[in-house]
């Protein structure tokens, strides 16, 4: 997978206030293709607000986030083409079964990919056995690798949004998260994650934003 | 374009067939509402063809917006939405799509029975068709500007009752023409004007609302 020279995920002079409280200004970054951004914080610290406004879903207060040299809000339909993001909140159905959800949360993107292929990458999670439970009756890590099994079709989009990816998930099904991202970065990929744990990926270069209590 | 719309419909057929329980709630709640008229006005036959259109109309509107927070409520709660809004499609596509799917589900099933309640209204055969009709043309509507009412009430608390609230004035022209077409049905007048305003009201808000739902998720997701 080749990443365009150009597609390179810029945000100018950010700033997010939420009520009476400054989460952050005048934030600056810059994302290449190998790159990962690590935004870490304490909770509360507009961790996912800045990924929100990343990805397109919220607007900032101030600054732009431009994607090639161009402002996403322009862009969106072309932007989201680019992105995989899997946010706090799941996005996994509860009446339907793993794989009903797996395919529907790809099909949603736009990639539509056979049965077959769906249960083979549930199993590499871990998986096998409840591919056709309803998801209501996983446990929360359980739900959290329905979700992430979409990371195994995501590409050729170039640039991930992960908040928080390893929050529920045992110490196996973390390292194979790693090797995914690890994966993702060696073929040019960004990366861009929240999360409170220490990991070590194969990054070309791996920035790390600390979001801190104004003062 | 076709291929999310056709997703994002089939998806929610299959959700809805998965929690059938809900599909029933806004269709006996209509049935209940019109079964009660009678009842609590008395049987005098002239009386009741009288009435009928109203009560079938207001009845239809009551129980479709009974079911309205239930259209983005569940997918804004597992963040399914979120996702939606990030598909590289029209964010009107997928909203048009889930309005049909909600009316196929709480709407069109109601217009299939109306003609059998309207029985027990006596009304003609030929007004039954018109109610039929003009249900048919007029609960699409509903759906549509009722999610409006939805999209920008999501998350808020206390959501469902202020839904209704904001929904219901601006139903009021498809209330006055779907009852006008049945009443003038009834005295033997034309009912050509009437439905051909409830067509215009469809055409329109088919065209418009999408835009203005899509702008109220993007509100609500932020």
């Amino acid at each position: 997978m080749q990443t365009p020279a150009t597609a390179v995920l810029q945000g100018r002079a950010l700033a997010c206030t939420r009520g009476e409280r400054t989460l952050f200004d005048g934030l600056d970054l810059d994302l290449q293709g190998g790159e990962a951004l690590r935004i870490g914080g304490d909770n509360g610290a507009g961790k996912t607000t800045l990924l929100r406004i990343l990805c397109g879903l919220s607007t900032p207060n101030a600054g732009t986030v431009s994607w090639g040299g161009v402002a996403i809000g322009t862009m969106r339909e072309d932007f989201c083409r680019q992105l995989t993001y899997i946010g706090h909140l799941s996005g996994i159905k509860d009446d339907l079964s793993a794989c009903e959800n797996l395919l529907l949360s790809l099909r949603l993107t736009g990639k539509t990919i056979e049965r077959k292929a769906a249960y083979s990458a549930l199993a590499q999670m871990g998986l096998d056995e409840q591919a056709d439970l309803p998801t209501r009756v996983l446990s929360q890590g359980q739900k959290k690798r329905v979700a992430l099994t979409r990371l195994l079709f995501s590409d050729p989009t170039p640039l991930w949004i992960l908040d928080e990816p390893f929050a529920a998930l045992d110490q196996a099904a973390q390292q194979q998260l790693t090797a995914i991202m690890n994966r993702h970065l060696d073929d040019n990929g960004m990366l861009i994650y929240s999360t409170h744990q220490e990991i070590t990926l194969s990054a070309k270069n791996t920035i790390t934003l600390m979001l801190r209590e104004p003062c | 374009m076709l291929n999310l719309f056709l997703c994002v419909l089939q998806r929610d057929l299959l959700l809805a067939m998965r929690r059938r329980s809900d599909v029933f709630v806004s269709l006996s709640f209509f049935i209940m509402v019109v079964m009660l008229f009678p009842l609590g006005v008395g049987p005098e036959p002239e009386q009741l063809k009288n009435i009928a259109a109203g009560i079938l109309w207001v009845a239809a509107l009551l129980s479709s917006t009974l079911a309205l927070n239930r259209i983005f409520a569940a997918d804004y709660a597992d963040g399914t939405l979120e996702q939606m809004m990030l598909a590289p499609e029209p964010i009107s596509i997928m909203v048009l799509a889930k309005v049909l799917a909600h009316w196929l589900v709480t709407g069109l099933p109601l217009v299939l029975l109306s003609p059998l309640l309207a029985l027990q209204f006596g009304l003609p055969g030929e007004a039954i068709g018109v109610l039929f009709f003009s249900l048919l043309v007029g609960t699409p509507v509903l759906s549509l500007i009722g999610a409006i009412g939805a999209a920008l009430t999501l998350g808020l608390r206390g959501g469902g009752v202020l839904v209704s609230i904001l929904v219901l004035p601006l139903t009021i022209p498809v209330l006055i023409f779907g009852a006008g077409a049945v009443s003038a049905s009834v005295s033997g007048m034309e009912v050509a004007g009437h439905l051909q305003l409830l067509g215009g009201l469809l055409a329109g808000s088919l065209a418009l609302t999408p835009w203005v739902i899509g702008a109220g998720l993007r509100i609500s997701v932020e």
